[in-house]
């Protein structure tokens, strides 16, 4: 748990962009309006080190589970850089990256959507073992028995033979992350891995994933839109808005020091499950807008509590955040040219806009 | 704080049997509990406690294959005995429901406006269009949405816009009980700040009465008077918000406040483990159906019901470490649970 002096990179993004194109009308086409596309990532640039748990939140349509896609090459990106371990996705060939795979997998949301329901959980979860790493039948099932018990399947031999459907929820999630670790990868993108799960189960789920990655030296891309859960088990967190990274850092600088007001609005409305902190505060207004067309400057201005001027003319880049290295914050207020136009930092004569 | 509650609905045994293929589900069991006018009453649990299944009993909206009995006391009338054309009367008009997901609920090639005019005519024949039309334009008004959106589709709103609308149809008829399940499941959590401090003006300004189904504890924390927890079909623990978060005594509300994660969490905090998951209905275990996953598990759970009573700091609770456990399972008679069981 302690800090990794060896900040060796396992993933690295460069700039990476995604833009679905929208399909256009006959009229459209006739008419010579150009191409629209949804820009859903849109120039993100981050890096997980080695057996580390990076956190990305954000609503939906933010982009992380596109993110989350593009780091296991199951979408090509449309520009920028996907990095693993030094290998650059993109330039791989099909046979490479069929070969790369069994180093990157994946934990999806809903287990029962993500097991086959007429394959038994003992063929289920070493599929990829037989077709990346030994297909002799004997090992397979043994490789299948030893990582049944890792992730808590018990009794293992009796669930090899049950179907999907038989199981519950909570065991179907582990049989997910035990196909997802037989083929011994090093990184596990688990997109909101626990959402489907009961509450009293997902504090299970949580903690066996924070074993195993111990136990195989994992690192994980962990996508949530819970803030909550995040801090449970990320070392760092991203916030995604609108195909956008608008800060990143360390788990104490997110929560204890957020700089961008949609971190903290994010933040703020997280419901606290105690009744002796309730608060009466209004969110932030409004809806995540349009991927299609963004609105100019920083994406969040339109919703921004404390927006100005140049917040719709000019687009605010990562900076760090002074005397926290590692903090990286997109505002023109907060940690941009324009902190004099923050009003945190103008006399409180006036009570702030929170 | 209300000294004089008004009585609204008084539950007295209900049961919810649903008949499946494999049996009969014990989907709610025995439970008996009451609703205040103007409170918001939060009932939580995880799937399959049997929160949805008593919401939809609430309204006798369960399927054919349920059978319910036990009695619904609302305002004083038991509404087992109404027929169907009376239950008509009181569905929508004096108990309405807002549920999950706004898409599936609204017609999608019906307007915002015609949903809201129709639900009042329907019930209010009498109603003029253009009253009725009024009255819209007055309700999304309440809810933060602009008039000219009334002659929009379901499609054409935002996902907050469309809760907004769901709400709308509850209030349109001033219902005196909404039940809400999940009502806010489907949105995205700033989106779902914006519609609860909307719901705690809303409860403000019309003194609603609110049941809020959800699984979501932080919700329930945020906005309930009073808390119902239900665990397998039964009730495990009621209370005032504020004695069921900061002094629960049955172990099951124990273990599950202490297992929901929450941003004020310290570093490398832990979190409650409550192993195991909820049983399977058609044969829940006998006596306590908690007992499987209770750290204080004693024989009498395994065989006898606990009484669902009030105790001391005011709660009601269904348990045997709040009661006096029967003298045969006292003292040097100490007989294996299994045994019994198995005979």
């Amino acid at each position: 748990m302690t800090d990794q002096t060896n900040h060796d990179v396992l993933l690295e993004m460069k700039d990476v962009k995604k833009h679905f194109p929208v399909k256009q009308s006959v009229f459209e086409r006739v008419a010579g309006e150009s191409q629209k596309a949804v820009r859903a990532v849109d120039g993100v640039s981050f890096h997980i080190n080695r057996g580390e748990v990076l956190g990305l939140a954000g609503e939906s349509g933010s982009g992380k589970t596109t993110i989350g896609r593009l780091a296991l090459r199951l979408l090509d990106a449309t520009d920028g850089q996907v990095i693993l371990d030094g290998v650059v996705l993109n330039d791989l060939s099909a046979e490479e990256l069929r070969r790369t795979r069994k180093r990157m997998q994946v934990i999806f949301q809903d287990p029962m959507a993500s097991l086959n329901p007429r394959m038994t959980i003992g063929e289920g979860v070493g599929h990829g073992y037989k077709i990346h790493l030994n297909s002799d039948p004997a090992a397979v099932r043994r490789a299948v028995l030893e990582i049944m018990e890792k992730v808590g399947l018990t009794p293992a031999d009796v669930l090899y033979d049950k179907y999907p459907h038989q199981l519950s929820g909570g065991q179907r999630q582990r049989a997910v992350i035990a196909r997802a670790l037989i083929t011994r990868p090093d990184l596990i993108v688990a997109d909101e891995p626990i959402a489907m799960a009961d509450v009293s189960v997902r504090v299970l789920l949580l903690d066996l994933m924070k074993q195993l990655k111990e136990e195989f030296n994992l690192t994980y891309l962990f996508i949530t839109h819970d803030l909550a859960t995040a801090k449970y088990i990320c070392d760092r967190i991203g916030v995604m808005y609108l195909g956008k990274l608008v800060e990143i850092g360390d788990l104490r600088d997110i929560y204890g020091n957020p700089r961008h007001p949609y971190t903290q609005a994010l933040l703020a409305a997280v419901p606290v499950p105690d009744p002796t902190l309730r608060t009466d505060d209004p969110p932030i207004r409004g809806e995540i807008p349009n991927a299609i067309n963004p609105p100019s400057g920083c994406r969040f201005h339109t919703r921004c509590p404390i927006a100005a001027d140049i917040c719709s003319q000019e687009e605010p880049v990562l900076r760090e955040v002074d005397g926290e290295p590692g903090h990286f914050a997109a505002c023109h207020l907060r940690t941009g040219d324009y902190k004099h136009l923050d009003p945190e930092n103008q006399d409180a004569t006036e009570a702030p806009p929170q | 704080m209300a000294s004089e509650r008004e009585l609204l609905m008084h539950l007295e045994n209900l049961s919810v049997n649903y008949r499946t293929r494999r049996g009969w589900v014990s989907a709610v069991d025995d439970v008996t509990m009451d609703i205040y006018k103007g409170e918001v009453l939060g009932l939580v649990g995880e799937s399959g406690s049997g929160k949805s299944t008593l919401g939809k009993a609430l309204m006798r909206l369960n399927p054919r294959s349920a059978r319910v009995t036990g009695k619904l006391m609302f305002l004083g009338e038991d509404l087992m005995t109404y027929s169907n054309a009376q239950m008509r009367r009181i569905r929508g008009d004096r108990i309405s429901m807002v549920f999950q997901d706004p898409m599936t609920s609204l017609n999608p090639i019906q307007r915002i406006v015609n949903h809201i005019t129709e639900t009042i005519r329907t019930h209010q024949p009498q109603t003029p269009e253009s009253e009725a039309v009024n009255r819209a334009k007055e309700l999304v008004d309440v809810l933060g949405i602009s008039d000219n959106r009334l002659d929009d589709y379901p499609h054409q709103l935002s996902g907050g816009m469309r809760q907004r609308i769901m709400i709308a149809l509850g209030l349109a008829l001033n219902a005196d009980l909404i039940i809400a399940d999940e009502a806010t499941t489907s949105l995205d959590v700033i989106v779902e700040a914006q519609f609860m401090a909307l719901l705690k003006d809303l409860c403000r300004e019309f003194n609603l009465t609110i049941l809020l189904i959800t699984h979501n504890i932080g919700l329930v924390a945020q906005l309930a008077d009073r808390v119902a927890v239900m665990y397998a079909g039964r009730l495990a623990e009621v209370g005032p918000v504020e004695t069921i978060f900061k002094d629960p005594q049955h172990p099951y509300t124990r273990g599950l406040l202490g297992a929901v994660p929450t941003i004020l969490l310290d570093d490398h905090e832990e979190l409650y483990r409550m192993e195991g998951s909820p049983p399977d209905l058609i044969a829940p275990p006998p006596g306590c159906r908690f007992h499987p996953r209770c750290k204080h598990a004693m024989d009498v759970c395994k065989i006898e019901t606990p009484v669902f009573k009030p105790i001391e700091n005011g709660n009601a609770t269904s348990c045997w470490l709040y009661d006096d456990i029967p003298a045969e399972f006292t003292g040097e008679l100490l007989v294996s649970a299994q045994e019994v069981v198995g005979t």
